[in-house]
C-alpha cells in the first residue's frame, strides 16, 4: 500500500471513508469522541436543569423565550443535517462537485443559524438585560447554548477548511474520511440542538 | 434493631472486637467509645462490617499463605511445566455467591441504620427541641429559635432526648461532627438545609469537629456539645433568656471594658438575645470551655486573641489590632464576667498526657 | 540499531527526536520520566505533610501552606504521577501485546503526552507565582470559588489541559485495541493487561468530560463572573461535587484497573501457568468498570441526599466488592499448583494481595452509608484510599516497571536492589497508613493542619510519620537501582523472564521502532506460550516480509500544547489586567494554527523498505 495507491481516485471503493486502516481508525475514533461529547453535553444539561429555576425572580425562561425564532433556527439546522447527508451520498458516488455543492448549502444554513443565535443573545442582553452574570440561570443558559454555538462555529470552520483545501484535487482515500467525520460531527451538533430545543425552549415555555 | 445487634455483641468475636476497639481513643472524643444513640448504632454497624471483613480476610490469607509456602519453585525444578488449568466453574460460583450473601448481611443493617438516622418523625412535636446550626469560618452558631436564645461554640442539650439540628453554613461548606454522640453532617451555604439529631446518654462535655476543609483554620474549628440533665437544661435556658446585655459589670475595669466592647465589637458580636450576627454571640462567654474553640480560658489568652486573632486562627474574619492591649485587657475583664449560668460548670473534658 | 544511531547524533538531535516523536515506545519513555518527576514532587509534598503532623501543635509549616501541600499532593499524585506512569506502561506494552506496529493515532498519542505535560507544568508553576491551589484536590465550591489569589485558577487551567490529553489518550487506546490487533488476536485471546486498558480507556472516555464541564463552570465562576456556585445569585455548590465525583469515582478505577491487568500477567508469568478463570477475570474487569459509574455519590453520604439515595448508592458500592473478590481469588488460584518464582516484580505483586484486600475491606465498611457518617472525611478515609492507591496502584507500578523494564530499556532492573527497595517501602507503607484508620475513628478529621495535645493522637501520628520516611528510603533505593542498572547490567534477551507468554516477549528488548518485522499470527491465549509448547522458537508470521508503513514525526503536538500553556496564563491573569488577553489570543492562535496546519497538510507517513528490514534481520532483529 504505497502513497500513490492511496491517492488514486479512479479506483475508489464504495465506502471511501472506510477503505483504509487510517480511515477506519478515524471513523471509529470519532464515534468514541462523540460518546465523550455526549457526556459533556449531558453534564451541561444536568447543570442547566439544576439551575433553570434560579432566576432571582426576574427574566424567567417563560418571560424570555420566543418560540418563533427558535423554531426557524431548528428548521435551519435540521435541513442542514439533511443537506450534509446529500453531500455524503455524493461522496459515496464519487461525485466531488456535487458533494462540494451540498456541503456549501450546509455551511450556508449553518451560518444563518449562527447569525440568528447571535441575534437572539444580543436581544436578551439589550432588551432584557439578561446576561451571563445576572443569575445562576443566566450562567447555565448561556453556557449550555453557547457551548452548542461554539460547536457549530467549529464545525463550520472545519467543513470550510476541508472544502477549500481539497477544492482543486478532488476526492481521494486520504481525505474522504475527513469529509465523512466532519459530516458526522455536524449530525451530532444537530441532535444536541434538538435536545436544547426541547429541554431549554419548549420546557422553558411550557414549564 | 438495636436489640438484636446488642445481643450479637455478646458473641465471642464481637466481644473481643469491642474490647479491642474501645481501647482506642479518649472518652467523649472517640467514635470507638460511643456515648449516644447515633454513635452506638454506628459502632454496632462497624462491628458487623469488621467481623464480616475479618472473616473474608482470614480465608484469603489462609489460601495465600498455603499457596506461597507450597508452590514456590525449588532448585532443580526449573524445567517443570505445571498443568495449565483453565479455571473451575464451581469455584467461580462459590466465590461469587458467598460474597453476595455476606454483603446482603451487611446491607440490611446498613439500610436500616441509614433510615433510622434520617428519621425526622418527631421533629416539631411538643417539647422536642430543634436547634439551628450555622457553620461559619471558623466558628459555630447555635440558635434555639423557640427559646429565643442563641449561643456559639458550645451547644447545650438535654440528655436522653432527641435534639434535632437544622444545619446550614454562611460561607463555605463545613461539616458538623461529634464522634462520641453521633456521626456527621455537612452544613452547606444556600438553600440546602440538612437535618440530623443528637441524643446523648450521659452528661458530659463532648468534642466536636469541623470535618470538611473550609480554609486555613479548618483544623481549629472545634466546638463542644454539653449534655446536661433535662432539668438543668431548662434552668440553663432560663438563665440564658435572662441575660441583660445592658447589665453593669462589677469592677471598674470591666465597666470600661463594656463601654469599649459596645463601641468596638458590637457591630459584629452580640450579648444575649437570639441574634445570628457576623461574629459569635458572647452572652455566656465566661462559661465557655475554650476561647475561640482552642485556647484555655485565661485572661492572658483572651487578650492575645482579641489583639492578634489572625495569629491564632489564620484567615479568620476578626480584625487584628482593632484595640490596644490595655483596652483589650479591659474588654477581657468584662467578657470574663459574663457568667450567667452554673449549669454544666461541673463537667469537664477528659484529656490525656502523652 | 536506533540507540547506536542516537549515540552518534548530538544531544540536540536526541531532544528534537523526543520532541517530535510519534513512536509509542518513545512516548512511553516521556511519560515515564515526567510522571516519575511529578511522583517525586508529590512524594516530597507528602513528606512535608507527615513532618508537620509528626507531633501535636506543630508549626513546621503555616496553615495556608499546609492546605496548598495537601491539595498539590493529591492532585499531583493522581493526575500527574499515577495517570502518566500508567500511560507509560500502556504505551510501552499494549501495541506489543496485540501485535501492532504502533497505536491507531500516533500523532494524537504525542499530542496527549504534551498536553498532559504542559498542564502539569502549568499547575506546578503556581508554587512560584504567589501560591498553589489550596482547596483540596476535590476543590469543593464555594471554598474554591472564593479562594483568594490565583492558586485555584492554576488548578482549573492545569487540569483542563492535562485532562484533554488524557481523554485523547483514552480514545487512542480504544481504537488501537479494536482495530489494530494482529490476525488471530480475538478479544478473548487478549492478555488481561490489554483488556484492562480497554476498559480503562472506556472509563476515561465517559468520565473525563464530566470533569471538563466542572472545570469550565469553575473557570467561568472564577474568571468571568458567572454564578454556578454562587449561592448569592441562586447558584448551587453541590453541582460541583456531583460533577467532580461522576468523574472522580471512575477515576479511581481508571487508576487501578490497568494494574489489575498487569498483576494478572505477572502472576501468570511467574507461576508458569495460564491465568486461572480468564473469562471470569475479563467479566469482572468489565463489571467493575460498569459499576464504577453507578456509585459516585458514595463520596457524598454526608451531603444530605436523604436515606433513599444513600441506601441505593451504599448497596451499589458494596456490589463492586463481588467482582473484586472474584479477581483476588482467581489470582490466588493462578498461583495454586504453579511454580512460583519470586522475582522483584512478583514480590511487589505478592505484597499487593493482602494490602489491597485490606483496602477493599475498608472500602466495604465505607460503603455502609450510615457508618460513613463516622468515617467520612477522617483519617479512616485517608487510610482507606492510600491502601488502595499505594497498595494497589503504586505497588502495581513498581511491579510493572520491574516486569517490563527490559522491554522498555533493554536491561533487567537489578533484582537484589529491587528487593532491597521493596522491604522498607512495604513495611513503611503499612506503618504509615494502617494506624490512620484508628486515628480517624479516634477523632482526627482529614486535612487537619494540626491536632491538639491531649487528644490521644500523638503516638499514632508519630508512627505514621516514621513509616513515611521508610517509604521514602524505599523509593530512593529504587532510583539508585535505575542508575545502577543503566550503568552495570548487561543487555537483556527478547524473553528475559524465560517464561514470557505474551507477544511482547517474542521481539527484541527493546523492540525495533516498527516492533514486528512481520505481523505475527496468533493461535491462542498466551500466543508465545502456545508456540513454545509446540516447540517453536518464535511466532509464525501472518504476512510475507514486505515494506512497512510508518507515521512521520511531527513538532505540531508540541506547539499545540505549548499554545494552550501560554493561553492558560492569559486566562488566569486577564482578571487582573486585560493586557493578558494578548497571551490568550497568542496561545490560542498557536494552538488553532497548529491544528489547522495538521488538518490541511497531508501526512502520509513513510515506508521502511524490505531491503532495510533484511539488513536488520541479519543484525539479529528477526529473532
Amino acid at each position: 500500500m504505497s502513497s500513490e495507491d492511496v491517492l488514486n481516485p479512479k479506483r475508489m471503493p464504495h465506502d471511501p471513508e472506510k477503505a483504509t486502516l487510517e480511515g477506519r481508525n478515524k471513523f471509529l475514533g470519532f464515534w468514541f469522541f462523540l460518546g465523550g461529547e455526549t457526556v459533556l453535553f449531558a453534564s451541561l444539561f444536568g447543570t442547566y436543569l439544576a439551575l433553570n429555576g434560579s432566576t432571582q425572580g426576574e427574566n424567567t425562561p417563560e418571560h424570555l423565550f420566543g418560540l418563533e425564532l427558535v423554531f426557524i433556527m431548528t428548521m435551519l439546522l435540521l435541513t442542514s443535517s439533511l443537506t450534509s447527508v446529500y453531500a455524503m451520498y455524493h461522496m459515496k458516488n464519487h461525485d466531488f462537485r456535487k458533494m462540494q455543492m451540498w456541503l456549501g448549502v450546509t455551511v450556508l444554513l449553518g451560518l444563518c443559524f449562527l447569525g440568528m443565535e447571535v441575534y437572539e443573545f444580543y436581544h436578551y442582553i439589550h432588551e432584557y438585560g439578561f446576561t451571563f452574570r445576572s443569575s445562576a440561570f443566566g450562567s447555565a443558559f448561556y453556557t449550555l447554548v453557547g457551548f452548542h454555538g461554539g460547536h457549530v462555529l467549529f464545525g463550520l470552520s472545519w467543513i470550510v477548511a476541508l472544502m477549500i483545501r481539497n477544492q482543486k484535487r478532488g476526492l481521494n482515500l486520504y481525505n474522504a474520511p475527513k469529509f465523512y467525520i466532519a459530516s458526522l460531527y455536524w449530525h451530532f451538533i444537530d441532535v444536541v440542538w434538538v435536545f436544547i430545543f426541547t429541554v431549554v425552549y419548549l420546557m422553558g415555555k411550557v414549564g | 434493631m438495636r436489640g438484636w445487634m446488642g445481643k450479637f455483641r455478646s458473641l465471642f468475636l464481637f466481644g473481643a472486637l469491642t474490647m479491642l476497639l474501645t481501647g482506642c481513643g479518649i472518652e467523649n472524643i472517640s467514635a470507638l467509645k460511643p456515648k449516644g444513640y447515633g454513635s452506638e448504632l454506628l459502632f454496632d454497624l462497624m462491628l458487623i462490617s469488621i467481623a464480616i471483613m475479618i472473616f473474608v480476610f482470614v480465608i484469603v490469607m489462609a489460601i495465600y499463605a498455603f499457596v506461597l509456602l507450597r508452590y514456590r519453585e525449588k532448585k532443580g525444578q526449573e524445567h517443570i511445566v505445571p498443568k495449565q488449568t483453565e479455571g473451575n466453574k464451581a469455584l467461580e460460583v462459590i466465590w461469587t455467591v458467598i460474597p453476595i450473601i455476606l454483603l446482603l448481611v451487611l446491607a440490611i443493617p446498613t439500610v436500616q441504620a441509614t433510615f433510622d438516622l434520617a428519621d425526622q418523625s418527631t421533629q416539631g412535636d411538643e417539647g422536642v427541641l430543634t436547634v439551628d446550626v450555622t457553620g461559619n469560618q471558623y466558628w459555630w452558631q447555635f440558635d434555639y429559635a423557640d427559646q429565643e436564645i442563641s449561643t456559639s461554640q458550645e451547644i447545650y442539650i438535654p440528655t436522653n432526648e432527641r435534639v434535632y439540628l437544622n444545619m446550614k453554613a454562611s460561607d463555605v461548606i463545613h461539616s458538623f461532627w461529634v464522634p462520641a454522640i453521633a456521626g456527621k453532617m455537612d452544613t452547606i451555604p444556600g438553600e440546602n438545609m440538612n437535618t440530623m439529631y443528637l441524643e446523648a446518654y450521659e452528661e458530659g462535655v463532648y468534642e466536636g469537629f469541623c470535618a470538611e476543609l473550609c480554609g486555613p483554620s479548618h483544623s481549629l474549628m472545634y466546638f463542644k456539645v454539653i449534655a446536661v440533665s433535662p432539668e438543668e437544661f431548662d434552668q440553663w435556658v432560663e438563665d440564658m433568656q435572662n441575660i441583660d446585655p445592658e447589665a453593669t459589670p462589677e469592677t471598674q475595669t470591666a465597666q470600661t471594658g463594656q463601654e469599649l466592647f459596645n463601641n468596638n465589637c458590637m457591630s459584629c458580636h452580640a450579648i444575649g438575645g437570639a441574634s445570628a450576627g457576623v461574629g459569635p454571640n458572647l452572652g455566656n462567654f465566661a462559661n465557655r470551655e475554650k476561647i475561640a474553640g482552642i485556647l484555655q480560658p485565661s485572661k492572658e489568652n483572651l487578650v492575645d486573641w482579641i489583639v492578634h486573632p489572625d495569629e491564632i486562627k489564620p484567615g479568620n474574619q476578626m480584625p487584628a489590632e482593632l484595640v490596644s492591649e490595655e483596652d483589650a485587657a479591659k474588654i477581657a475583664d468584662y467578657l470574663l464576667e459574663l457568667d450567667h449560668s452554673d449549669v454544666g460548670n461541673d463537667l469537664e473534658m477528659q484529656s490525656v498526657e502523652e | 540499531m536506533s540507540t547506536a544511531v542516537a549515540q552518534k547524533r548530538g544531544l540536540g538531535a536526541v531532544i528534537w527526536d523526543y520532541l517530535t516523536t510519534v513512536d509509542h515506545k518513545k512516548i512511553a519513555h516521556l511519560y515515564l520520566v515526567s510522571g516519575g518527576l511529578f511522583f517525586l514532587i508529590g512524594g516530597l509534598e507528602a513528606m512535608i505533610i507527615r513532618i508537620q503532623l509528626m507531633k501535636p501543635d506543630n508549626d513546621f509549616i503555616s496553615a495556608g501552606l499546609y492546605n496548598e501541600m495537601i491539595t498539590m499532593h493529591g492532585t499531583t499524585m493522581i493526575f500527574l504521577a499515577a495517570m502518566p506512569l500508567i500511560f507509560a506502561i500502556m504505551n510501552a506494552v499494549v501495541p506489543l501485546q496485540i501485535g501492532a506496529r504502533d497505536v491507531a493515532f500516533p500523532f494524537l498519542n504525542s499530542l496527549g503526552f504534551w498536553l498532559f505535560l504542559f498542564g502539569g507544568l502549568l499547575l506546578n508553576v503556581s508554587w512560584f507565582t504567589g501560591g498553589a491551589p489550596d482547596a483540596g484536590w476535590t476543590n469543593y465550591a464555594p471554598l474554591s470559588t472564593t479562594s483568594p489569589g490565583h492558586g485555584v485558577d492554576y488548578y482549573v487551567m492545569g487540569l483542563q489541559i492535562s485532562g484533554a490529553g488524557t481523554l485523547i489518550g483514552g480514545i487512542n487506546f480504544l481504537v488501537t485495541i479494536v482495530n489494530m490487533r494482529a490476525p488471530g488476536m480475538t478479544y478473548m485471546r487478549m492478555p488481561l493487561f490489554t483488556w484492562s486498558v480497554f476498559v480503562t480507556s472506556t472509563l476515561i472516555l465517559f468520565a473525563f468530560p464530566a470533569l471538563t464541564v466542572g472545570l469550565f463552570l469553575m473557570m467561568f465562576d472564577r474568571m468571568f463572573g458567572s454564578a454556578f456556585f454562587d449561592v448569592g445569585l441562586g447558584g448551587n455548590a453541590i453541582i460541583w461535587e456531583h460533577l467532580f465525583w461522576i468523574f472522580g469515582h471512575p477515576e479511581v478505577y481508571i487508576l487501578i484497573l490497568p494494574l489489575f491487568g498487569a498483576f494478572s500477567d505477572i502472576f501468570s508469568t511467574f507461576s508458569k501457568k495460564r491465568l486461572f478463570g480468564y473469562s471470569a477475570m475479563v467479566f469482572a474487569t468489565v463489571l467493575i468498570g460498569f459499576l464504577g459509574f453507578m456509585v459516585w455519590a458514595h463520596h457524598m453520604f454526608t451531603v444530605g441526599m436523604g436515606p433513599i439515595a444513600n441506601s441505593i448508592f451504599a448497596v451499589a458500592t458494596m456490589a463492586i466488592a463481588v467482582p473484586t473478590g472474584i479477581k483476588i481469588f482467581n489470582w490466588l488460584f493462578t498461583m495454586w499448583g504453579g511454580q512460583i518464582r519470586m522475582t522483584a516484580a512478583m514480590l511487589w505483586s505478592i505484597a499487593f494481595i493482602p494490602s489491597f484486600t485490606i483496602g477493599g475491606m475498608t472500602g466495604v465498611m465505607l460503603a455502609a452509608a450510615a457508618a460513613d457518617f463516622q468515617y467520612h472525611d477522617t483519617y479512616f478515609v485517608v487510610g482507606h484510599f492510600h491502601y488502595v492507591i499505594v497498595g494497589g496502584v503504586a505497588f502495581g507500578l513498581f511491579a510493572s516497571l520491574h516486569y517490563w523494564w527490559p522491554k522498555m530499556f533493554g536491561k533487567v532492573l537489578n533484582e537484589k536492589l529491587g528487593k532491597l527497595a521493596f522491604w522498607p517501602f512495604f513495611i513503611g507503607f503499612h506503618l504509615t497508613f494502617f494506624i490512620q484508620h484508628f486515628l480517624g475513628l479516634m477523632g482526627m478529621p482529614r486535612r487537619y493542619w494540626v491536632f491538639l495535645e491531649g487528644q490521644g493522637l500523638a503516638t499514632g501520628n508519630l508512627i505514621s510519620t516514621i513509616g513515611a520516611f521508610l517509604m521514602a528510603i524505599g523509593t530512593i533505593i529504587f532510583l539508585i537501582n535505575i542508575v545502577y542498572t543503566a550503568v552495570k547490567e548487561k543487555k537483556a534477551d527478547a524473553d528475559p523472564w524465560e517464561h514470557g507468554r505474551t507477544l511482547e516477549w517474542a521481539i527484541p528488548s527493546p523492540p525495533p521502532h516498527y516492533n514486528f518485522v512481520q505481523t505475527p499470527l496468533v493461535r491462542g491465549l498466551d500466543p508465545l506460550w502456545v508456540e513454545k509448547m509446540d516447540g517453536k522458537e518464535g511466532m509464525t508470521p501472518a504476512e510475507p516480509l514486505g515494506d512497512i508503513h510508518m507515521p512521520n514525526a511531527s513538532i505540531l503536538p508540541f506547539t499545540i500544547s505549548l499554545g494552550t500553556f501560554i493561553a492558560g496564563f492569559g486566562f488566569i491573569y486577564q482578571v487582573d489586567d486585560p493586557i493578558w488577553l494578548i497571551a490568550v489570543f497568542a496561545g490560542m492562535g498557536l494552538t488553532l494554527g497548529s491544528m489547522l496546519t495538521r488538518s490541511l497538510k497531508d501526512d502520509l507517513g513513510h515506508h521502511i523498505h524490505k531491503e532495510e528490514l533484511e539488513e536488520d534481520i541479519k543484525k539479529g532483529v528477526g529473532k
